[in-house]
């Protein structure tokens, strides 16, 4: 399975904390070693948030996501901050509803997902996280198919379960998205 | 086997904390550490606990000493400034022979310094926090799984040698997550009891008195040389630490906490460049490893301190080395957490110098 170094990027407040626990979720079912390490502080409230997350065969050294292989960025200001840092080669995801820009980089694959905008007009205001989610999935494999679903199961609070099959949705519209 | 869960360095402590029977917590909130904090706010009313915000650390850290002098598992939890201020209570604490856990989850110093994770209170902790001939067992942690494991420890060992215990963890161990499996769920019914403690005797036996005032210096001096016979038989018995690569090593790099992850991702390239670089981790920084130090002083040609700091822990390094081999020092302060590269190059400097 491959290996993640990824980085994600944007608001408080677009779940980027949340899709990456998902994500580093998927490593710890399929008992693999991995780390999810959030900014933390005053830029949590309103300000850019990201959050790094590793999943790896080999233990984790530092958990640090400097020069992330795969980014996924939901802002102007995060996609400014951190495209330089990708390696050439990289994976960069962008929620082209947040951001109108297209990159200058050759030599990463890029893909625009209007995923905030996917998000609104499927009724599942707040998962342009987990569309994202799913549009990495299908450019890069860190995971088994049937291992997303229950790390969504493990991530959604027991009284907000509803909000499994929304999550499910969602990854599955980033998954076919063309 | 218990099941993995991914939890949060400081959630994954506070559990394990109650699971060691701890059911009495005190503390002021401060950043980096809140979570812990938050997680036994929520935890300990459930489980017939205390949780407790004082109204300031320092009247935290008197409610731990009163706890503790009932011979209950106790603990408090803060960061860098906090400690500070939480200091004379640990100094008194010492003074009383009574054990608690303390925990600083680190952050960039001096002052109110930053938020993000430091690692500049390595002197503070291990020289004696507080005043007076004083130490405390300090344990620093790597990952979110010795969040955990530590916590039994220190209870354990601080318990045994009626000594307090920090662990001396940083913001990043402490906001990161990882998978973690978590300890057994100990009755603090069945926890052994201290004959010591002046928990109340029906008139039974003679009182006990937890005290650290001794007017008459020849009795303070029989308390003093007594509590250092106990610190002696620490150093001999509770060295802990960790080594990778270091078998063959010409270059030893020594690093505790969230440097060592650093350092050892460091050291794996190192070695994919074909430099002996090997890795030294501190578990325990009081009492310091000087004894896994020392031997490697014997094969290997240097040695290089990383740490989030100005130079601290390199003291000790250097003093287990004792002149033998040269000792470098990397550190990156403020808040800043270096990177494996730096460190690389670091080793790879050292290298070339000691070729």
């Amino acid at each position: 399975m491959n290996e993640l170094h990824l980085l994600l990027a944007g608001f408080g407040g677009q779940g980027l904390l949340f899709a990456g626990k998902v994500i580093a979720y998927c490593g710890l079912i399929e008992g693999r070693q991995l780390s999810w390490l959030p900014s933390y502080g005053p830029e949590m409230r309103g300000g850019t948030a990201n959050c790094g997350v590793c999943v790896s065969d080999e233990p984790i050294g530092s958990p640090l996501v400097l020069a992330p292989k795969q980014l996924i960025a939901m802002n102007k200001p995060s996609l400014a901050k951190f495209i330089d840092t990708v390696p050439s080669g990289g994976l960069v995801l962008i929620d082209s509803t947040m951001i109108d820009d297209k990159i200058s980089r050759p030599d990463v694959s890029t893909f625009y997902v209007p995923s905030t905008g996917l998000a609104e007009e499927q009724g599942l205001k707040g998962l342009a996280n987990i569309i994202l989610t799913g549009k990495l999935y299908a450019e890069y494999k860190f995971c088994k198919p049937e291992t997303i679903t229950a790390a969504i199961k493990k991530c959604v609070p027991a009284k907000r379960s509803e909000m499994v099959e929304a999550n499910i949705k969602a990854f599955e519209i980033g998954k076919n998205y063309k | 086997m218990a099941e993995k869960v991914l939890m949060k360095g400081n959630e994954a402590l506070a559990e394990a904390a109650i699971s060691a029977g701890c059911r009495h917590f005190f503390g002021y909130p401060i950043t980096p550490q809140t979570e812990l904090a938050a997680y036994m706010a929520k935890t300990m009313p459930k489980v017939g606990g205390v949780y407790l915000q004082a109204e300031s650390e320092v009247a935290a850290i008197n409610m731990v000493l009163g706890a503790a002098s009932t011979g209950k598992r106790v603990m408090t939890s803060s960061s860098s400034p906090g400690i500070s201020l939480k200091s004379e209570g640990i100094s008194y604490m010492a003074g009383s022979d009574l054990p608690a856990l303390i925990v600083n989850v680190q952050r960039g110093g001096p002052g109110l310094g930053g938020i993000q994770p430091g690692q500049a209170d390595y002197a503070q902790a291990t020289r004696g926090v507080g005043h007076g001939d004083a130490r405390i067992l300090v344990f620093s942690p790597a990952t979110v799984q010795e969040m955990v494991d530590l916590v039994t420890t220190a209870f354990e060992l601080g318990d045994k040698y009626r000594i307090p215990a920090m662990i001396l963890a940083d913001g990043m161990l402490g906001q990161m997550m990882e998978p973690v499996i978590l300890p057994e769920k100990q009755d603090p019914a069945s926890l052994p009891k201290k004959d010591w403690a002046a928990a109340g005797h029906e008139g039974k036996r003679k009182k006990n008195i937890i005290n650290s005032l001794y007017l008459d210096p020849y009795l303070l001096e029989k308390t003093i040389v007594e509590r250092q016979s106990r610190y002696k038989a620490i150093k001999a018995a509770h060295q802990m630490s960790e080594e990778v690569y270091t078998e063959d090593a010409d270059i030893i790099v020594v690093a505790y906490g969230a440097s060592a992850r650093v350092s050892r991702s460091a050291v794996v390239q190192a070695r994919a460049e074909g430099i002996k670089a090997g890795l030294l981790r501190p578990v325990t920084v009081w009492p310091y490893p000087d004894d896994a130090v020392k031997k490697l002083a014997d094969s290997a040609k240097a040695f290089l301190a990383v740490e989030m700091s100005a130079g601290q822990m390199v003291d000790d390094v250097r003093l287990a080395v004792n002149g033998k081999r040269p000792v470098k020092f990397f550190g990156r302060t403020g808040g800043v957490i270096p990177t494996p590269n730096e460190v690389l190059e670091q080793i790879r400097a050292l290298a070339k110098e000691v070729q």
